[in-house]
């Protein structure tokens, strides 16, 4: 790489002189000089040189010891969403760079800047099939916005500098730099630049200001206008932008699962969630409205249900960062490409003061007939076993709704997103776009370390817990304090659901013989209960949140629940069932 | 409907960065036509040539997805007509079969080909054109016993005017310019 391609910030006047010194080394460096304090990894041989240094730097540089790598990425990305800075992890070659891959992969579909950092065989040894070798350059590709891999210690400093600068700009995404151990003993005289642009990358493009008078035509003129709020709100920071939008023009809006947070729950234009198992509003009015504004969302199709389907009354005015997304799934008959908080600023300076009040109760209007039907049975049922939606409605009222809410995957998700009454933004911490179980417990983790003066609960399933329960033991090493919560209804339950609905009720391998989950948490020294009846079930909660430092709680729920609202695969927004 | 589309890709000389060109297309399931990727008169800025068939909205959404890698400085999309594009087949011929017969002028002059050598083994024929031009020559030459063929991927030239090439080459020579061009 020459400096023709690649730019970098001028050097600092008080920057210290060269100096010579290993790879490992310029490789911690250059985590500082990117103001990382957090990261974390698993070792093993190809990445020993770099944990040898990082003994010298323990002050300056906290390492967390996952118990899986699989657990240090999903940390890293409860760290970087909860605390808006790039997560870095760190793995060794082979196995653990393989491991990492499932937290690449949902980092990318769900834009979360991160930086993996692997080890790799000797340079000489590349291609041999060397122990612990594996190709993860290729393997990580297709997951990753850049990867790279280094086999010279000159490289490292102008590499990570890139790395940091494209995982965290334009759209957030995972990057990964797989370093040779040959690489890592090198010495070379170690300088450091940010990374301040590329030639071939432009993170962030250009407002068009006539696409933006375009909208604000659009937006005047509409009778039912109605915005849909994505996670790219939250990402470009645009929640103050989005509340003067919405109080100017009016509109009413929905979220979507990663969206979810930008707007408080109680915000007056706020409507609910959308998709599969999202409100009973936000979905079929998808079908009513005549101008919808799509904020930083992708229209996955989880929320969009039969595409053909889909918004076709509607002129779409689609806001991205991200080119390549416009047009993907739903044609944009006013794309804007730029940052969230950039278009939003400049579209409420041009749109009108107006009231939508008719059409905003036509949204209350559905909220009534999905509390009646759906919500009041399962967030105030009176008999039966204790329901998922009770749970979540007294941990949201038990912590005012200010916690940051980490989900794993499955009913339990959909029902913590439908009932938890966000306060505060860059509070939902979940899988969306990959659906990984497994997720909520890792990254819990780091969302606790990422936001220290939050509280963080991760609800998760029994199924989900099963597949990363190891973490529980980085939990106990770190005392990190994670409430973690299990609703435990023995099924993987979406899973059922499904088969219940559409499988003629054949519960093939979904069915869960469970270990006892309070003395597994105990033999990590964790405070740990179970409640298995209502009565119980609010002096639990509540001895759960206030315990100091972690503590588990599993609640015995209703084991054929079934989540509703919930738009069928194949289905229209409009025929969203309500049981 | 599906046509037939020429992709000029420009990029940064990266290790791997064809494999993520490609993965686009795989994840897909869009076969590539043809692919040949060269260096550009400037130095460091390579071109990938590939030819696919697919329809116009699918052609956009690839083209969207490939320019935004890091490493791509341009995607160019041009259908069928807005190209001149070009072929190359090389032609292995045994020496003594051609020589036989009395047909191989005419050949050549008949295929505006031309003989790049000759050998007391075999000699090798080389023919630029379309691939219905290439592989009529390959069917003329067949009776001889072709002893081995190849044809490059597609090469063009848009009829476009915008050239990316002296914008970059500007770049390069005043570095303060520098700014993104995608």
């Amino acid at each position: 790489m020459t400096s023709l391609k690649i730019a970098f910030a001028p050097e600092a006047a008080e920057r210290k002189h060269k100096e010579r010194i290993t790879g490992s080394e310029a490789i911690i460096h250059s985590l500082l000089e990117e103001g990382v304090d957090t990261i974390f990894g698993y070792p093993g041989g190809a990445i020993m040189p770099f944990y040898d240094k990082l003994y010298l730097f323990q002050d300056k540089l906290m390492h967390i010891l996952s118990r899986h790598e699989q657990g240090a990425v999903h940390a890293a990305q409860g760290y970087a969403r909860a605390s808006k800075k790039v997560g870095v992890c760190v793995a060794t070659s082979g196995p653990g760079a393989t491991n990492l891959i499932t937290g690449i992969a949902d980092a990318m579909i769900d834009s979360t800047p991160l930086v993996c950092i692997t080890g790799q065989v000797a340079s000489p040894l590349l291609g041999t099939d060397a122990f612990q070798e594996t190709d993860v350059v290729g393997i990580s590709a297709p997951v990753t916005k850049w990867n790279y891999q280094i086999t010279k210690a000159s490289e490292i400093p102008e590499v990570l500098a890139k790395a940091f600068y494209i995982a965290r700009s334009g759209r957030p995404g995972p990057v990964l730099i797989d370093i040779t151990k040959d690489a890592q003993f090198g010495e070379f005289e170690f300088e450091y630049r940010k990374c301040i642009s590329l030639r071939s990358y432009k993170p962030v493009p250009e407002l068009d200001k006539t696409q933006v008078e375009k909208a604000a035509d659009l937006i005047n003129k509409a009778k039912k206008p109605y915005v849909l709020v994505g996670q790219g709100v939250l990402l470009s920071g645009a929640q103050a932008e989005l509340d003067a939008f919405l109080k100017k023009t009016g509109i009413p809006a929905a979220s979507t699962l990663l969206g979810l947070s930008a707007l408080p729950a109680d915000h007056p234009n706020y409507v609910g969630y959308l998709g599969m198992h999202g409100n009973y509003g936000p979905n079929i009015k998808t079908n009513e409205c005549d101008v919808l504004i799509a904020v930083g969302m992708r229209f996955d199709d989880r929320v969009t249900g039969d595409v053909k389907r889909y918004a076709k009354q509607a002129q779409v005015i689609h806001i991205d960062i991200d080119k390549a997304e416009i047009n993907k799934i739903i044609k944009a008959d006013c794309p804007i490409i730029a940052d969230a908080k950039e278009a939003l600023q400049a579209l409420t300076a041009k749109c009108e003061a107006k009231t939508h009040q008719d059409w905003m109760n036509e949204f209350k209007a559905c909220d009534e007939i999905e509390f009646d039907k759906v919500i009041a049975k399962e967030v105030y049922p009176s008999s039966g076993k204790v329901t998922m939606a009770e749970v979540i409605r007294h941990i949201s009222e038990l912590t005012s709704g200010e916690a940051i809410v980490v989900t794993d995957v499955g009913q339990h998700q959909m029902v913590a997103n439908r009932y938890y009454k966000y306060k505060k933004p860059y509070s939902n911490i979940t899988s969306g776009g990959l659906g990984t179980m497994g997720f909520a417990l890792p990254a819990s983790m780091g969302a606790a370390l990422g936001a220290p003066e939050r509280p963080v609960i991760a609800v998760i399933g029994d199924g989900g817990f099963q597949m990363t329960i190891q973490e529980l033991g980085t939990i106990f090493q770190f005392q990190i304090p994670v409430k973690i919560l299990v609703l435990n209804n023995e099924f993987l339950g979406m899973v059922r659901q499904w088969q219940q609905l559409f499988f003629e009720k054949r519960y093939s391998a979904t069915e869960m013989t469970n270990p006892d989950f309070v003395t597994i948490a105990k033999g990590y020294q964790i405070d740990a209960n179970r409640v298995e009846h209502r009565e119980e079930l609010k002096t639990s909660l509540e001895n759960w949140l206030n315990h100091p430092g972690p503590s588990f709680l599993e609640v015995m729920v209703e084991q054929e629940e079934n989540v509703f609202p919930m738009v069928p695969t194949g289905a229209s927004v409009s025929e969203v069932r309500l049981e | 409907m599906i046509h037939l589309f020429s992709l000029g890709v420009f990029t940064e000389d990266k290790i791997g960065l064809l494999n993520r060109t490609t993965g686009i297309f795989t994840r897909r399931n869009i076969s590539i036509e043809s692919l040949t990727v060269s260096e550009t008169e400037l130095s460091g800025v390579f071109r990938f040539n590939i030819k696919i068939k697919t329809t116009h909205e699918q052609i956009q959404k690839v083209a969207g997805q490939i320019e935004k890698l890091i490493e791509v400085l341009r995607v160019q999309v041009f259908e069928e007509d807005e190209t001149i594009y070009q072929e190359i087949a090389l032609y292995k011929v045994p020496t003594s079969e051609l020589i036989k017969s009395d047909n191989i002028e005419r050949l050549v002059r008949l295929h505006s080909a031309r003989i790049l050598y000759v050998g007391p083994e075999f000699m090798v024929i080389e023919k630029t054109g379309h691939k219905e031009e290439t592989q009529q020559l390959f069917a003329d030459l067949e009776p001889f016993g072709i002893l081995e063929f190849v044809r490059s991927g597609r090469i063009f030239v848009s009829k476009s005017t915008e050239n990316l090439i002296s914008y970059l080459s500007k770049v390069e020579s005043h570095p303060t310019q520098l700014q993104p061009i995608v």
